[in-house]
């Protein structure tokens, strides 16, 4: 997944759309502010979520954070390697570490999440506080 | 690293300790179902104890420096109450002993009760908590049924933004809802804020006294007087309760409820993690909530009553743990009501003395006098690349122990440090010169406090491995054939 | 006697130094009108001559069980304590640390937590226990609230014959979230009623709970129970002595899912019933869900073996509301004697423990079967442990042993009334011996007084 072609959410979670289908992940900036990744919850496949619904939880050594799907819509894939291999998600979190696939009730929820450059923009504001 | 006690004690021939079976005529073997061995070592007794030692030369403790751990209160430990608690008159008590064989042990829990009575202006304690959430725990009980009692059907406790976590887990467990509020720019909370938030559906609003930046609450009088206003009740963490001795009683200013730590204020040891001890009191209102058995006075001498209708029941087996009461107990007659007052201010002392020498070197966020303990920042070293967690393992090295950090969580790169009563000025001035050589060395050479520590047992160890894979127990053959 | 260090002059340095002038201003945050008026009603400070002579007077008032011949039990037992647990437990290094947070500076209590959590595991056969709860009671709320998490159901099943106070522990904690507990009855032998059990299972429930031996001391019939909890769907909770278990089939090995029990017997003195130790172990899916403190080992950034405490994100310092349980402090320094009991006694030792136990137990048993008017009735299946009727008034009984030095058992009839008037629940340990027994048996015959 390329960066550049995501939407991301305020929750550092990054959408890549193909068709209805929307891949999701978390993006480089979470993974280092969470640091080493030891433990994935996810959802079951086939359950049905709305627009930032809590979905799981990502655990570092001394953190929590939360996983919300970003999209409504119905979970139909999950990446079994980061509940194997959690470190994938440190490693490669746009590629190898993406979290689940959720077939889309209605693709026009992306247009609420940021930009790439928005998401950059967000970040700036971020570390300026 | 030291090998494992099953490593040490394959195939090999432990001590002969109990006497020979006086009824070797008694057949038994019908009862046996277990299939194999436990899997316990066999070792002799000198290299146990070898074992043992090896491994007590790899602790940190209070005895061998200062452990500035804030909300910990690593004080000295006494060691006249160990010896006084190991007395077989009282470690040799059967809890389930007739009352007349165990008069002393139940006048050393009244006494100790009134003791805490006293100190802090409740009007009774239980002493069955065994830990400080234990008490959070009971302490949450007794509001529930105290409102189930009425009626009232109340499921919210407020609790600031700086509490301890122990706090929303215990009520979480209660079955309350728990609802943060944040406190204000001088890290106190805001009278305000919780106006807003207090109604109908409040049952306690929880605070730590002082809190866990190590101030005291300005506004004290008037945030009870809200919680009262609106029918809820104050819960007091007496985990700081080392900053008030003989200054302020919490029961005598209007908390409802409250616990005290025995292994923190009133000078137990920690046990490497316990045994604790968390009494909880109440006033007056709320004494038939307690939980039972409780200690009263009969004829002359002492009994006890099982019986009262509205108690929440029980939180421990039998009476909590009665030998962290001897030694506290012990200590608070040591101390006296003047003593228990020097202890106080000798603590706030030490805190502000030790605030205004480290704040040279790191950032204070709220400044201003502190109670018996301060915080820290270690912000300002992060432009060179070093944490808090450096700063820590980097006073590891200096032979020192680290302050809590990362705690309270609305401190960035937190560093809470309690100084406490015991410590002499000479050993504050030591660590205040360690921190300070510390954070030049943040500054000019960064690489020495990530390195750090190097001078201990063990360097910085894999925690993401160990979480990622935990290896909880030892898998290797242990005891083997004799 | 007092255990400040500095001097006045310390004080006012300091005071100056710090930029105020004299104590009060540093508690200008406090109103004045909350402060304490005068001396807290609490006496002059003593000596350590005048300490040691108050408080021991208060020893030397009790009249312990441990000095005389105890036969009480009920979940706490007269047990021997070699001397290297003291000893050991007596070292500094390990009473007056505090939690192992730096873990660098802690390898001493983190090792020794970790052998002991591997003990526990290989007692109950479980893949892996935690470092310590406070007594087999709140372990047991513990498993409670794992169990109803894991299932989803607020409802469980315990037995009748379950130490009250621990059913009153329970009791409390379910209480918030309003968790049912229903009770399984026992049988003419004093064991856990199947058919009952079995009926009470028409409604979902998290958890079935078995006491192995049961509160009357007897063995029950583990896998049979075992199986009828998860052919319903619910999960096995075992609560376990630990010294049977060298003799008695294991949690692990009948399908247990969570194991927990109360540790004093493991080089723990009785003392009036606290500290204790409880303990608690897990089959490997449930590790998360585990109360607790875990220490892993791990290896250091040379590459060298050591440990820390691991996946913290389930406590609640991290996980504050979600957290799985509130514990903090634990009984760290109990699980140490529990590891130094049982690496000193060894695997044979402490078999021979539990040998003992059960020989002299059913020693006592056989006498008082040869005594008129003496009913035990629940047989002889128990482990150390078995509940009497006295031919007169247990009330007597008791008294007239207890004259006689011999603390002769618990009296169960308030709050078991099923058991009728007069019965009593008698434990009977390695350290009790020949003589002891037989005078038991004596006064037990009327025969007492006068040997």
């Amino acid at each position: 997944m390329v960066p550049e072609e995501c939407r991301f959410t305020k929750e550092h979670e990054w959408v890549y759309a193909e068709d209805d289908v929307a891949v999701i992940g978390i993006s480089d900036y979470a993974t280092g502010e969470l640091g080493d990744i030891v433990y994935v919850e996810l959802p079951e496949v086939d359950t049905e979520v709305q627009q930032m619904d809590p979905i799981g939880t990502i655990e570092a050594v001394k953190t929590v954070a939360e996983l919300f799907s970003p999209v409504s819509g119905t979970i139909i894939e999950i990446n079994e390697e980061i509940i194997e291999d959690p470190e994938t998600v440190n490693k490669s979190p746009f590629e190898d570490g993406w979290f689940i696939k959720v077939k889309m009730d209605d693709p026009g929820e992306l247009e609420v999440l940021f930009s790439y450059e928005e998401y950059q923009e967000f970040l700036g504001e971020q570390a300026g506080e | 690293m030291s090998a494992t006690i099953f490593e040490k004690g394959t195939g090999g021939v432990s001590g002969r300790y109990i006497p020979e079976n006086d009824f070797p005529e008694e057949r038994i073997d019908d009862l046996i179902s277990r299939s194999g061995e436990v899997g316990l070592p066999r070792i002799g007794q000198q290299d146990l104890i070898r074992h043992y030692v090896e491994l007590a030369s790899k602790n940190y403790h209070i005895d061998k420096g200062m452990y500035p751990l804030g909300s910990c209160t690593m004080k000295y430990n006494p060691v006249v109450n160990e010896e006084i608690a190991r007395l077989d008159g009282f470690t040799g008590l059967h809890p389930a002993q007739d009352e007349e064989d165990v008069q002393g042990a139940l006048e050393l829990i009244y006494n100790l009760e009134s003791a805490l009575c006293e100190i802090t202006g409740m009007s009774a304690f239980s002493l069955q908590p065994v830990a400080g959430a234990h008490g959070e725990l009971t302490g949450m009980m007794i509001a529930r049924d105290y409102f189930r009692g009425r009626g009232e059907d109340r499921n919210v406790v407020i609790v600031p933004d700086s509490a301890h976590g122990t706090n929303p887990a215990s009520v979480v467990i209660c079955g309350f809802t728990p609802k943060t509020i944040p406190s204000n720019d001088k890290g106190l909370i805001d009278p305000e804020i919780l106006e807003k938030e207090v109604n109908e559906k409040t049952a306690v609003f929880m605070l730590t006294l002082p809190n866990t930046l190590g101030l005291f609450e300005k506004e004290i009088a008037r945030i009870i007087e809200i919680v009262h206003r609106a029918g809820a009740l104050v819960y007091m963490d007496g985990a700081n309760m080392n900053a008030l001795l003989g200054l302020v009683r919490p029961g005598s200013i209007g908390i409802d409820i409250m616990h005290v730590n025995l292994h923190k204020t009133f000078a137990t040891p920690h046990g490497g993690g316990g045994p604790g001890s968390g009494p909880v009191g109440v006033r007056e209102h709320l004494v038939d909530f307690l939980p039972v058995p409780r200690v009263v006075r009969e004829g002359g001498g002492f009994a006890f009553d099982h019986v009262s209708e509205k108690s929440i029941g029980k939180v421990h087996s039998w009476y909590g743990n009665f030998n962290v009461f001897v030694k506290a107990y012990a200590y608070i007659c040591a101390c006296g009501a003047s003593g228990l007052r020097a202890v106080s201010e000798n603590a706030i002392i030490n805190a502000n003395y030790l605030m205004s020498r480290i704040g040279k070197w790191y950032d204070i966020k709220y400044p201003g006098p502190c109670m018996h303990e301060f915080v820290a920042s270690g912000r300002n070293l992060k432009a060179h690349g070093v944490r808090t967690t450096d700063v820590a393992k980097r006073l590891l090295d200096y032979g020192l122990h680290a302050p809590t950090v990362y705690f309270p969580l609305i401190v960035e790169e937190a560093l809470m440090i309690e100084p406490v009563e015991t410590e002499k000025r000479e050993t504050l001035d030591h660590f205040a010169s360690v921190m300070e050589r510390i954070s030049i060395e943040a500054r000019e050479n960064p690489q020495i406090l990530h390195d750090a520590p190097v001078t201990t047992p063990v360097r910085r160890l894999d925690e993401a491995a160990a979480a990622r894979n935990p290896d909880l127990c030892w898998a290797g053959p242990a005891g083997g054939p004799e | 006697m007092s255990f400040i260090q500095n001097t006045d002059s310390d004080r006012e340095e300091m005071l100056r130094a710090t930029g105020v002038s004299s104590f009060e201003q540093l508690l200008s945050p406090v109103d004045p009108a909350l402060r304490v008026k005068g001396d807290l009603k609490l006496g002059r400070p003593m000596s350590e001559t005048e300490v040691r002579s108050h408080v021991g007077a208060m020893a030397s008032r009790n009249r312990p069980a441990g000095s005389l011949a105890s036969f009480l039990g009920g979940g706490i037992y007269d047990r021997f304590i070699p001397a290297t647990v003291r000893y050991v437990l007596s070292r500094s290094e390990f009473y007056t640390s505090y939690t192992p947070y730096q873990a660098e500076v802690s390898q001493g209590t983190l090792q020794a937590i970790y052998e002991y959590q591997t003990m526990i595991a290989r007692l109950t056969a479980m893949d892996a226990a935690n470092a310590s709860m406070y007594d087999a009671a709140t372990s047991l709320a513990e498993a409670m609230f794992m169990a109803c998490s894991i299932k989803r159901s607020d409802r469980i099943l315990v037995p009748a014959a379950l130490s009250t106070r621990v059913r009153a522990v329970l009791e409390s904690y379910a209480a918030g979230r309003r968790i049912r507990i229903e009770e399984v009855p026992w049988t003419d032998e004093g064991t856990m009623d199947l058919g009952r059990a079995e009926e009470l299972f028409s409604e979902k429930a998290s958890a079935l709970v078995m006491a192995n031996p049961n509160y009357f001391g007897m063995i029950e019939d583990a896998a049979r129970i075992s199986d009828l909890a998860h052919s319903k769907g619910a999960l096995l909770v075992a609560l376990v002595d630990p010294v049977s278990l060298a003799l008695l089939s294991p949690p692990g090995e009948y399908g247990a899912d969570i194991a927990v029990g109360e540790g004093q017997s493991l080089g723990i003195p009785q003392s009036f019933g606290g500290p204790l130790l409880g303990f608690m172990a897990a089959r490997q899916e449930y590790i998360r869900k585990c109360p607790g403190r875990l220490i892993s080992a791990t290896t250091d950034i040379d590459g060298k073996r050591g440990y820390v405490m691991t996946l913290q994100t389930r406590e609640q310092h991290i996980r504050r509301e979600k957290a799985t349980s509130n514990i903090c402090s634990n009984e760290g320094l109990c699980a140490l004697s529990a590891a130094v009991y049982l690496s000193t006694m060894g695997e044979d030792g402490f078999r021979e423990v539990a040998r003992q136990s059960a020989a002299k137990s059913h020693a006592l048993y056989r006498l008082l079967s040869g005594v008129e008017g003496c009913v035990m009735p629940f047989g002889d299946n128990f482990f150390q442990e078995f509940v009497v009727r006295m031919p007169g008034s247990s009330e007597s009984f008791l008294s007239q042993a207890r004259a006689e030095g011999i603390l002769g058992g618990i009296p169960l009839s308030g709050d078991y009334p099923l058991l009728g008037g007069d019965a009593i629940l008698v434990a009977v340990t390695e350290k009790r011996t020949r003589a002891e027994i037989e005078k038991y048996g004596d006064i037990a015959a009327g025969k007492g007084g006068g040997r």
